[in-house]
């Protein structure tokens, strides 16, 4: 049984972009825990030899031409923006 | 007759080419329901501009002749459909605000086919969650009840079936990536199918986990079922997933004789403590089947225990890669920032006010499962797990089974807040007959065949070959004929 400790848990949130106060870690922890525990049901499966699913019907992705197809419409891409200047998605600075 | 916004899809379309009612008539019934349906929470943003305008245009159309079926029909669009300068929210609060600058393929067929938008409906949030609990508007509530206390419609596309069930509209788009077209359809006695993967375009629909979502129609009977599939299938470039295969009429099938069709029970859906009523509502509906002239055969599909650990694997993995463009840059919420925070606290804080607890729950197990040094250990086995789950069913249909009946879910609906204090897996295990079709890419249908005894309704699933959705409908409709479902929820909203 595996188990997601207080630094697992905080290190998950960070690869996650998800700020988790202190002290919720701990219900966090135990909560992923218990759905990886869940999880390893699946080793009692014997998956030697089996291909991993990459497509659950069997199909050719089509090809088409690399051409431009769309574009010139930079407002409306913008349009939902939380913050658009001069053209731009703006952000905080990323650069010092 | 009964009240415009009560008829079937099929009365509607007759009655409109007979004269006996307008699009515009239709749809202000509908948009009056809507109004006096508050309690029910299943509508979250309403449009009547938009519904009016394209109903004034279904009946133009209707007069001179030659329109497609859909025409002229009120609709619910869930919310994790995009729609053209109306709210698209997943039922979040990071998607607060957002005004699509385009129109979801699916949306846009039904439009094109003339169904007329009445607006967008409930869903839980990212369309993760099997009771509405999840959703930034609040639950969706079940027309459905046995005392005073509010029932779940199911989810996630509960808002769906909340409408659909009560006669706010005529039929709904739902989007089912475990189950979240059958159970809602299920819980609340309304038909919902789930179309094979590849079917229905994904272009414009927000994404949860991409390898198993799919959209579908959920109507109050097959045949609806049946023609609202028709207008929202076929293929899209924009999709690569979509199949380039012709559209069936998948009306003109129904009533064809089922005679010598093998219908597969598998053993494995028996469970332990499955309710006594929904035990016996799956014999009968076997021994309905078989007085239609099918042949009932016991099948195994040894892998079915673990699709749903193999599901919560997959679904989480895909969802938090999905989700990783929720950040707070192009569009939706962003947090205010205090001063010397930077980009990184931006989108920590953003991701952390924006997503619920569920949604963010389910993307940490994700990108757990996915980080260095756990990839091949969770992710990599349940994708073979996945393929053996997929080889069952193809066993079983090699050997000549042409469809499977299972239970739709492993209860009847239960009351909003009952699982509250319940660990998430609990939620999860009302996936359990409905997440392996998914797995396996299968077309699912669920539908009423009868009522617990506490008078709510049972539904049972409809399990078919690839691409047949035309066979299985005419199952389906073989069932929901001898089966002879007619009970409507008692108007209490």
């Amino acid at each position: 049984m595996s188990t997601i400790d207080l630094e697992t848990a905080r290190r998950v949130a960070k690869l996650a972009r998800i700020r988790v106060p202190e002290d919720h870690l701990p219900q966090l922890a135990g909560e992923l825990t218990h759905i990886l525990n869940f999880m390893e049901q699946l080793n009692e499966v014997d998956v030697e030899g089996v291909e991993p699913m990459t497509s659950v019907t069997p199909m050719r992705l089509k090809r088409r031409q690399d051409g431009v197809t769309d574009g010139g419409i930079q407002d409306r891409v913008l349009a939902n923006a939380p913050d658009a200047r001069e053209g731009f998605f703006a952000v905080p600075k990323v650069v010092e | 007759m009964s009240a415009l916004n009560e008829m079937t899809i099929a009365q509607a379309r007759d009655a409109l080419r007979k004269g006996d009612t307008t699009a515009v008539a239709l749809t202000e019934a509908c948009l009056s329901a809507i109004e006096g349906a508050g309690a029910l929470n299943a509508f979250v943003h309403m449009t009547p501009e938009i519904a009016l305008e394209r109903a004034r245009a279904a009946d133009a159309r209707l007069a001179t002749g030659g329109a497609p079926a859909m025409c002229g029909i009120p609709v619910g669009i869930k919310d994790l459909f995009c729609t053209e300068g109306v709210p698209s929210q997943a039922a979040s609060r990071i998607l607060g605000g957002f005004l699509p600058p385009y129109e979801s393929t699916v949306s846009a067929q039904l439009r094109d086919a003339g169904a007329v938008m009445l607006g967008k409906l409930n869903m839980d949030e990212f369309a993760m969650g099997s009771s509405n609990e999840t959703s930034c508007y609040g639950p969706a509530v079940n027309p459905w009840k046995v005392d005073d206390r509010p029932l779940t419609p199911g989810g996630s596309s509960g808002g769906s079936a909340a409408a659909v069930a009560a006669g706010l509209c005529l039929g709904a788009t739902g989007t089912d990536t475990g189950g979240s077209i059958r159970q809602p359809a299920a819980f609340t006695g309304t038909v919902g199918l789930k179309p094979t993967y590849g079917r229905c375009s994904r272009w414009g629909i927000v994404a949860f986990a991409s390898s198993l979502d799919q959209a579908g129609p959920m109507t109050r009977t097959v045949r609806d079922t049946a023609i609202m599939l028709g207008a929202m299938a076929g293929h899209d470039p924009r999709d690569s997933t979509s199949a380039d295969l012709p559209v069936p009429d998948f009306e003109a099938t129904l009533g064809d004789s089922i005679k010598g069709r093998k219908i597969g029970i598998p053993r494995e859906y028996r469970r332990e403590g499955m309710p006594a009523d929904i035990e016996k509502l799956w014999v009968q509906g076997a021994e309905m089947l078989r007085d239609a002239g099918a042949e009932i055969v016991d099948i195994s599909l040894p892998h079915t225990d673990y699709a749903l650990p193999a599901y919560y694997v997959v679904a989480p993995a895909e969802a938090s890669s999905n989700l990783a463009r929720y950040d707070g840059v192009r569009f939706g919420h962003r947090a205010s920032l205090a001063p010397g925070e930077g980009i990184t606290e931006m989108y920590e804080k953003t991701r952390a006010e924006g997503f619920g607890p569920e949604v963010q729950r389910r993307i940490m197990i994700g990108t757990y499962v996915l980080s260095a040094g756990f990839y091949d250990a969770y992710y990599n086995r349940a994708r073979k797990v996945r393929t053996l789950i997929k080889r069952d069913f193809e066993t079983v249909f090699d050997a000549g089974v042409d469809a499977i009946l299972t239970p739709a879910t492993p209860s009847a609906a239960f009351a909003l807040g009952a699982m509250h204090e319940a660990d998430p897996v609990q939620m999860y295990l009302n996936d359990v007959f409905t997440v392996p079709v998914n797995m396996a890419g299968l077309p699912g249908i669920a539908l009423p065949t009868g009522l617990n005894g506490q008078g709510l309704p049972l539904g049972l699933q409809l399990i078919g070959r690839p691409w047949d959705e035309a066979g299985l409908l005419n199952l389906a409709h073989v069932l929901e004929t001898a089966a002879g479902f007619v009970s409507k929820p008692r108007k209490w909203w």
